[in-house]
């Protein structure tokens, strides 16, 4: 169901990417490489950060053109803080998803975004929701996305277990992420990886050198 | 939150209008009858590094019309505020009205608020703009500054997307200079070395890019103040001019001269009293 983000059909700076949101046992972390390319042959930028933190404990992770991902994130900041003063409380993490959902639905012809959104909030607890190019709302245990994402379908399909500890599931996504980027040319860099609970939203910085190796020789 | 502005903001959310007149008028115009007109590219080496207590951007002052270059001494690096410079390549009419709205608008603001701007504020304004323009306007812009919050280096793309950096090349030279900004990069570089650093960067990209030449500008801005070194280092290839093309007072022969006065009768005097006590 997710449409191959392939960079050379986007204008400008591209995040042809691999990024990936798991849930596990009290919490959720959310993934991503950074790498910025235009035209598929030239790398923009090697540490750009695709996390993007639209409240205390929702973060929501870009592929597609990175004008109008950044665009969209900066309005749904502004709604989502707007909202959690109407509401008096943060907002849910389903929310968060909408307001995104919404922004790519009712401009479908002229961005070209994807968005993963996860989080946690009182009522679900840690959830997972994929916004795609044209606006579908999906929520699931966990999932990847981005033109990298399609070299590790196998993988994720194979590897994850519901209720994973915090350290299973840090490895997990980091073996997904490094496994994707070596593989798609427009994924790289270092692995930025977020871990959200109920007390604090942790960024954790993998770099190039760190990365798990799979037969690399 | 309202803040008065140079031009009228747009109503909120996405607007895309001009995207699609641009597109109408193209198939119009570009129908076999009319030619859109070419505009001027600042085929272009801009650079900008981040150092112990500053910025340093730099540029080449080459500006282009396809293969002609129109201006030897053009000036790359706008001001937008005292403490924010920003580099632009791309076309040349877009990077200068766009980085004058800025400025603008940021004047407007500082004088209501009592304060400088800050970088991110600039960003922020920038890609609001350059978003909505849908990548019609085409700046490629580098925009660095100090204030508060420590000093920042951004890119900023023509279709609104914004990255904050520690060293940064942009324009058709930019492969050349960022080769020299790999090697030569260090975090907390001295002021010699940053200056040393982007005029080597800069004239990498004079050296490789056909669109890139004539001198370096460098623009040093720290909490004290801004350096603005234009040029920083002349082009090695300036040649001395050959002819002189004013004339010399006396050139044109005086054949005939014939005076006549003009008379003058006073018709109506008024006298109005002010009063000055």
């Amino acid at each position: 169901e997710h449409p191959k983000m392939s960079g050379s059909q986007v204008k400008g700076v591209s995040t042809g990417t691999t990024i990936l949101a798991v849930k596990y046992r009290g919490g959720v972390i959310i993934g991503s490489d950074s790498r910025a390319s235009i035209g598929g042959d030239y790398v923009v930028s090697k540490v750009v950060n695709k996390l993007i933190q639209v409240h205390d404990r929702i973060f929501c992770c870009i592929a597609g053109s990175l004008a109008d991902a950044q665009a969209v994130t900066k309005m749904a900041k502004f709604q989502l803080s707007f909202l959690s003063i109407q509401m008096e409380s943060p907002p849910l993490v389903k929310a968060a998803a909408s307001v995104l959902k919404e922004l790519c639905y009712r401009n479908k012809e002229e961005l070209q975004a994807g968005f993963i959104t996860a989080g946690w909030d009182k009522k679900k607890g840690p959830q997972v929701y994929t916004v795609s190019l044209g606006g579908m709302l999906v929520s699931q245990p966990f999932t990847i996305a981005g033109s990298g994402s399609t070299y590790i379908y196998g993988y994720v399909d194979a590897k994850y277990k519901p209720d994973m500890s915090r350290e299973e599931c840090m490895q997990f996504a980091t073996n997904a992420l490094a496994l994707a980027m070596g593989r798609d040319n427009v994924s790289g860099g270092i692995i930025h990886l977020v871990v959200i609970t109920e007390d604090k939203a942790e960024h954790v910085i993998v770099p190039g050198n760190k990365l798990p190796k799979f037969h690399d020789e | 939150m309202a803040l008065s502005n140079v031009l009228e903001l747009p109503a909120s959310g996405f607007n895309f209008e001009n995207s699609a007149r641009n597109a109408v008028l193209e198939d119009v115009l570009g129908d076999g009858k009319t030619k859109t007109p070419k505009p001027m590219k600042t085929g272009t080496t801009i650079a900008g590094v981040v150092y112990k207590d500053g910025v340093v951007l730099g540029a080449d002052t080459r500006a282009t019309s396809s293969e002609v270059v129109a201006d030897k001494m053009c000036a790359k690096i706008h001001y937008i505020a005292p403490n924010i410079y920003c580099c632009g390549a791309g076309t040349a009419a877009d990077t200068e009205k766009t980085t004058d709205l800025l400025s603008s608008n940021l004047t407007i603001f500082s004088m209501n608020s009592s304060r400088n701007p800050r970088v991110i504020m600039a960003v922020s304004i920038l890609q609001d703009m350059l978003f909505r323009y849908h990548g019609q306007i085409g700046a490629f812009l580098i925009l660095g500054g100090v204030d508060f919050t420590g000093s920042h280096l951004y890119s900023v793309g023509p279709y609104g997307s914004v990255n904050e950096v520690p060293y940064l090349a942009m324009g058709s030279g930019d492969h050349a200079a960022m080769g020299i900004l790999e090697d030569g990069f260090k975090p907390r570089l001295e002021l010699d070395e940053a200056k040393t650093l982007v005029c080597s960067a800069i004239h990498a990209g004079i050296m490789s890019d056909l669109g890139s030449g004539s001198n370096v500008d460098l623009c040093v801005i720290t909490r004290q103040g801004v350096d603005y070194i234009r040029p920083y280092q002349e082009s090695e290839f300036k040649d001395q001019r050959q002819g002189r093309y004013k004339y010399k007072p006396g050139t044109t022969p005086i054949l005939r001269e014939n005076v006549e006065p003009v008379e003058v009768e006073v018709m109506q005097e008024t006298v109005q009293k002010m009063d000055t006590a």
